[in-house]
């Protein structure tokens, strides 16, 4: 109910941007090549489906797989992490470290090295998808409650039941931060994977239109793009309250 | 079955005494208290009978077996509830058996019935009041199958009003259900009200000051605090934790 009270708001904005760009390019009637008004972008949607339908499945593809490996390779990271204090100390700061690096910087590196395939394309997505996951995993075992930990170590619990019964369940949620946030990377790594050499992707699609003045086309793709993150990121959010649902409740009795 | 019996243990942290020579048992479906003052090393006794600290000295026997440094082998209940917040009440109840591989829903849903907690087996732990958690906690204690129970301060987080409730409820379920218990507390009525046998410890470096049996007969009534012998018992016991300090 809140939502659809509040989320008027939002899409009134938007909205009205839309319009107001619509205006401005009809009344100043900018040259589409510069900036195609709305309704030109939105044409050109729907009539070139059949061009980029191809395209736009390459990426997904591409994307799905490659925040699987991401992530699944996050999660492991920091679960070994997690269960070998000292390695994490040593690793850790390095990890933080290497967060800073864009990974655009190292997209040319990969291709010299690996060449055009999808190794490359695969290894950029899950550079990007690791980190977030791994930092946010690791962080959230580090809020295990001691009282709890106590608790259980008291009743006689060994490592193993300590970890599933406890540590893990406490670090999902900031997991959850984790996947949501390479969710969205992973669409952008994908596209710049893309850019960098490709048969297909949207990437590719964009870099095309870009280089032959259809700027209506750039625009499909960013929309195309923005609408993959946003469908990732509700996927992630609608499978995040199916399993935690614990906090749902918790939350629903304090208002 | 359960009679615990610590024999001479000593224990210090980094050089400063906490615990010196403590000696004491418990017997089968006995309620025995600890008072001290806070600080004594109450909660560090309790450590060590859970085998998550070894004894620099002495010995820890339960049923005639040294446990030592052995974990669970107790069923304990520490000062705050403790409860798994993704977990069910039901499913934190059974938290205790399930880790020594050994549940049994039915008998927590009828546990959970006796203690008032009936509707609330799929509820989660912020559902319920202080007063709830913390029952919810005690039987999770009781549903463990170790026969010791050792509860840590527990009702020192509540207010007055639920504390007392907390009391007489927790009385009515050992009565019906018998079980050694070893209770720390550092209130005075609570140890009386509740126990067999008071036993208080001096601090710095904990020693057993004295060991009382509690004649007062079951069941106990709450007017029982008001009557003369309780409030000579209390003077007795408060006396001798003043002469420590
Ligand atoms: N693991 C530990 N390391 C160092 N000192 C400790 C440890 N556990 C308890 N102590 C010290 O031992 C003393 C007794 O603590 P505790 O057993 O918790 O007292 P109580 O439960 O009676 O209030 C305290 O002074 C505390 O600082
Ligand atoms: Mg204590």
């Amino acid at each position: 109910m809140k939502q659809i009270k509040t989320g008027w708001r939002p899409v009134a904005a938007i909205l009205l941007l839309l319009v107001t760009w619509e205006a401005a390019g009809r009344a100043a009637d900018i040259p589409s090549w510069l900036l195609p008004t709305p309704s030109q972008i939105w044409l050109e949607a729907m009539a070139g489906w059949v061009d980029y339908k191809l395209h736009l499945f390459s990426t997904i593809k591409l994307t799905l797989i490659g925040f699987l490996l991401g992530s699944s390779i996050g999660i492991t990271a920091a679960v070994c992490l997690h269960l070998l204090p000292k390695l994490r100390e040593t690793v850790y700061p390095l990890m933080i470290l290497s967060q800073n690096i864009p990974i655009i910087v190292l997209a040319p590196l990969l291709v010299i090295w690996f060449g055009f395939g999808i190794l490359p394309k695969l290894i950029i997505i899950t550079l990007v998808c690791f980190f977030p996951i791994a930092v946010a995993t690791l962080d959230g075992f580090r809020q295990t409650s001691p009282e709890l930990l106590h608790y259980l170590k008291m009743a006689g619990a060994d490592k193993r039941q300590i970890f599933w019964k406890l540590e893990w369940p406490t670090a999902l949620p900031a997991l959850f931060s984790g996947l949501k946030i390479s969710a969205t990377y992973s669409v952008m790594g994908a596209v710049i994977s893309e850019w960098l050499g490709a048969q297909r992707g949207i990437g590719v699609y964009m870099t095309l239109a870009s280089s032959s003045f259809r700027t209506d086309r750039v625009f499909v793709a960013i929309f195309f793009i923005m609408v993959l993150c946003l469908l990732f990121f509700v996927i992630i959010i609608t499978i995040e309250k199916r399993v935690i649902r614990w906090k749902k409740k918790g939350a629903e009795q304090h208002g | 079955m359960a009679e615990l019996s610590l024999i001479d243990i000593s224990k210090s942290f980094g050089g400063r005494q906490v615990l010196e020579n403590v000696s004491f048992s418990v017997s089968d479906a006995e309620f025995v208290s600890i008072v001290g003052p806070s600080g004594s090393g109450k909660s560090t006794l309790f450590h060590l009978i859970g085998g998550l600290l070894e004894p620099d000295n002495g010995d820890i026997y339960l049923d005639d077996k040294r446990v030592n440094g052995k974990r669970g082998a107790i069923s304990y209940m520490p000062q705050s509830p403790s409860l798994l917040p993704w977990r069910t009440v039901l499913e934190n109840v059974m938290l205790g058996g399930e880790i020594i591989g050994d549940k049994n829903p039915s008998e927590a849903i009828n546990m959970m019935a006796k203690a008032g907690l009936a509707g609330y087996e799929d509820a989660y732990p912020d559902q319920l009041s202080g007063g709830m958690k913390q029952r919810a906690a005690f039987i999770r204690s009781m549903l463990s199958p170790q026969p010791l129970m050792c509860l840590d301060e527990p009702f020192s987080a509540l207010d007055e009003f639920t504390r007392l409730d907390m009391q007489q409820w927790l009385l009515s379920m050992w009565e019906e259900h018998r079980r050694s218990i070893l209770f720390v507390t550092h209130n005075i009525e609570e140890a009386l009200f509740l126990s067999d046998r008071v036993i208080v410890l001096s601090s710095g470096p904990a020693l057993v000051k004295a060991d009382y049996t509690i004649p007062f007969t079951r069941p106990r009534k709450e007017s029982m605090v008001l009557s003369h012998d309780f409030l000579e018992w209390k003077k007795t016991i408060y006396q001798e934790l003043r002469v420590m300090t």
